[in-house]
């Protein structure tokens, strides 16, 4: 297998555990026809065989992008990515044996039931009649669609589709799984029931690279976890190390009912026990423009040292010093969410 | 290195099958639903252009034989398309259910292989459905052994004609626009194609002759027509396969980049 070396960036990209590596991604870019950005800006990272590795970015960050030019559904405009040591763009028709993806939206063969979306599939692989059969049969059980095996999927929820989806993946035995954005838009309880089993899958043999914009999905189900945003990594480590990295061990998120000025948080950095204040401003969305920085309600976040608890009370005096009151409180240790808040100087969503 | 090679190639064979099955499959299941869409047109247009106007007498006696040729073109070539131009613009645009054949391990072109090699199936069983049914309604049908060859060459490049444009039709259409495919692709075809008159009859109204001589399918009706009753005038045949199978290269070729264009971003 041809070793790749990455190009250097200020954290390390490949696993640590040198078991041999599913998938090594080095320099991947992709400019769409006529787009005027790259959706993804020369990204590396190795995946270890058996790893569980999460991509965690916002909308439009490349998530799709990089799995589909991993599962040789978009041609990269530069860069290499080899998936169980394959290279996709030079033998595509191999990597595709490699691998099985759980799309982010429904492409499910409407004129198949369910059984035969599974035994179908199994056969384009070239999974034998008898075996395709078997695994159908075990895999429907295993994710509960036994008693609607024979149903068109036309009408089935967006959480039964995942499921069906994830079970066809499963039929042909891929080493590596890639499954985008698995769980947005089911309920909890759908949720919960995929979580379970990607959870089953860890301890299999396959590989599982998972997109999501779900703090709390990587965190619980990834070894290590990539942060990207427009199209670039900007941290690659294991939840707890990426959550570490940041100093303190509380946060303490407050909004005021007044816009202000830097020296508001010069003051508030100022507080004994308080590391670091970030600001957080609101994100335009749905094309819906955001009202200018200064002229938004003040939103700050407070890294501590010690009990958030305990800098409620010094935090709000600041505040009403500089004329403004609280509105609203969060305490909590640092999440993924903060590392991304860290990254960025904005909320994933 | 025969072994691997070999046996990669057999596992692309494998999955060209598995999809071409998949095919079957669902067609055989939706065997009432394909007999109606590929029988109900032509047997229309037999019914009513064969015997009706030929029992009020509007037409010469032996129109129908000259017009049933015709519509064995008109069959070939139209159900080849339809077979590969609906489903591409729909799974494509919406459905996505090409994907996962996408997938599988082969190349590319052997999926849009396969659907041209499906659209052919479906085409000959279509048109050959026809020959009972000219039977049933005209009472006799024009045929000669003679002309058997040209016959099935006539069907055959009929049907990759067909076949070529569904897939040109079915990845330049946007899913948004696919109620023009019948306006403005399907009716022109339908009536500039020659199933209804013969070619060198058009001498009288010599602009609709140029418009006709541009459409591929005047060409499976004439060599249909030079095969089955070769007395009425006709373009030889000569002229009409080299003329098909032209076309069918620009199509195919034209048709196949497409589908890349498609199935890769
Ligand atoms: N087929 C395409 N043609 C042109 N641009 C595209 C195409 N697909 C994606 N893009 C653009 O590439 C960028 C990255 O998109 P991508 O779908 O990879 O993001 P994502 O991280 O998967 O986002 P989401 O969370 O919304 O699924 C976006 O700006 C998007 O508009
Ligand atoms: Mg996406």
């Amino acid at each position: 297998m041809p070793k790749v070396h990455p190009r250097p960036y200020d954290f390390e990209v490949l696993p640590r555990n040198d078991a041999g590596h599913a998938v090594e991604v080095v320099d991947l870019v992709k400019r769409y026809p006529k787009a005027p950005v790259n959706a993804v800006d020369g990204v590396s990272f190795g995946v270890a065989a058996g790893e569980v590795f999460g991509l965690l970015g916002p909308n439009g960050a490349g998530k799709t992008t990089t799995v589909g030019m991993l599962t040789t559904r978009v041609r990269p405009t530069g860069g290499r990515a080899l998936v169980g040591g394959i290279d996709v763009m030079r033998d595509p028709v191999r990597a595709r044996r490699q691998v099985a993806v759980v799309p982010q939206r429904s492409n499910l063969d409407r004129s198949l039931s369910i059984r035969d979306n599974l035994v179908f599939h199994a056969a384009y692989h070239g999974v034998p009649a008898r075996e395709r059969e078997r695994r159908a049969a075990e895999l429907l059980d295993q994710f509960g669609l036994l008693d609607r095996a024979g149903d068109k999927p036309d009408f089935f929820s967006g959480g039964q589709g995942q499921r069906v989806m994830i079970a066809r993946a499963l039929m042909h035995a891929p080493q590596v799984l890639f499954l985008d954005e698995p769980t947005t838009g089911l309920d909890p309880a759908a949720r919960l029931f995929v979580w379970d089993r990607l959870r089953e899958l860890r301890d299999s043999e396959v590989t599982l690279i998972l997109t999501t914009h779900d703090m709390d999905e990587a965190a619980f189900l990834a070894d290590r976890v990539a942060i990207m945003d427009h199209g670039r990594l900007l941290a690659l480590d294991t939840p707890a190390a990426l959550i570490g990295g940041l100093e303190g061990e509380g946060t303490l998120e407050l909004a005021a009912d007044g816009s202000a000025d830097g020296a508001v948080v010069d003051a508030l950095a100022a507080l004994t026990g308080v590391e670091r204040v970030e600001t957080v401003h609101l994100q335009a969305e749905n094309g819906a423009e955001a009202p200018p920085p200064a002229a938004q309600p003040l939103r700050v976040r407070l890294y501590l040292t010690g009990d958030a608890a305990l800098h409620v009370a010094p935090a709000a005096a600041v505040l009403a010093d500089h004329g403004l009151a609280l509105q609203d409180v969060k305490l909590g240790t640092p999440t993924l969410e903060d590392v991304f808040i860290h990254l960025t100087g904005r909320t994933l969503r | 290195m025969a072994g691997p090679i070999a046996l990669e190639q057999a596992t692309q064979w494998r999955a060209f099958r598995a999809v071409l099955r998949r095919d079957l499959y669902v067609t055989w299941r939706e065997l009432p639903a394909f007999l109606a869409q590929v029988i109900l047109q032509p047997l229309f247009l037999l019914f009513v252009f064969g015997k009706v106007l030929g029992s009020l007498g509007y037409t010469r006696n032996n129109y129908a034989h000259l017009l049933f040729p015709g519509l064995l073109a008109l069959t070939a070539v139209l159900t080849a398309m339809q077979t590969l131009a609906f489903p591409l613009v729909a799974e494509f645009g919406w459905t996505k259910e090409i994907e996962d054949r996408l997938l599988a391990p082969m190349p590319t072109l052997f999926v849009a292989a396969e659907k041209v090699l499906f659209a052919l199936l479906r085409s000959f069983v279509a048109t050959l459905i026809m020959l009972p049914i000219g039977v049933l309604i005209l009472g006799s049908i024009p045929w000669r052994w003679s002309g058997f060859p040209l016959f099935v060459a006539g069907l055959v490049l009929g049907a990759l004609v067909g076949a070529g444009f569904g897939l040109l039709m079915g990845t330049l259409v946007q899913p948004q626009r696919i109620n023009l495919l019948f306006s403005l692709v399907f009716t022109p075809l339908l009536f500039t194609g020659c199933s209804q008159y013969p070619w060198p009859s058009l001498d009288r109204l010599r602009w609709f002759q140029v418009v006709t001589a541009a459409n591929p399918m005047t060409y499976v009706s004439e060599s249909l027509r030079g095969a089955l009753v070769p007395s009425v005038p006709h373009i030889q045949p000569w002229i009409c396969l080299l003329v098909l199978a032209v076309a069918i290269c620009v199509l195919m070729s034209v048709g196949v980049k497409g589908f890349y264009r498609r199935a890769i971003d």
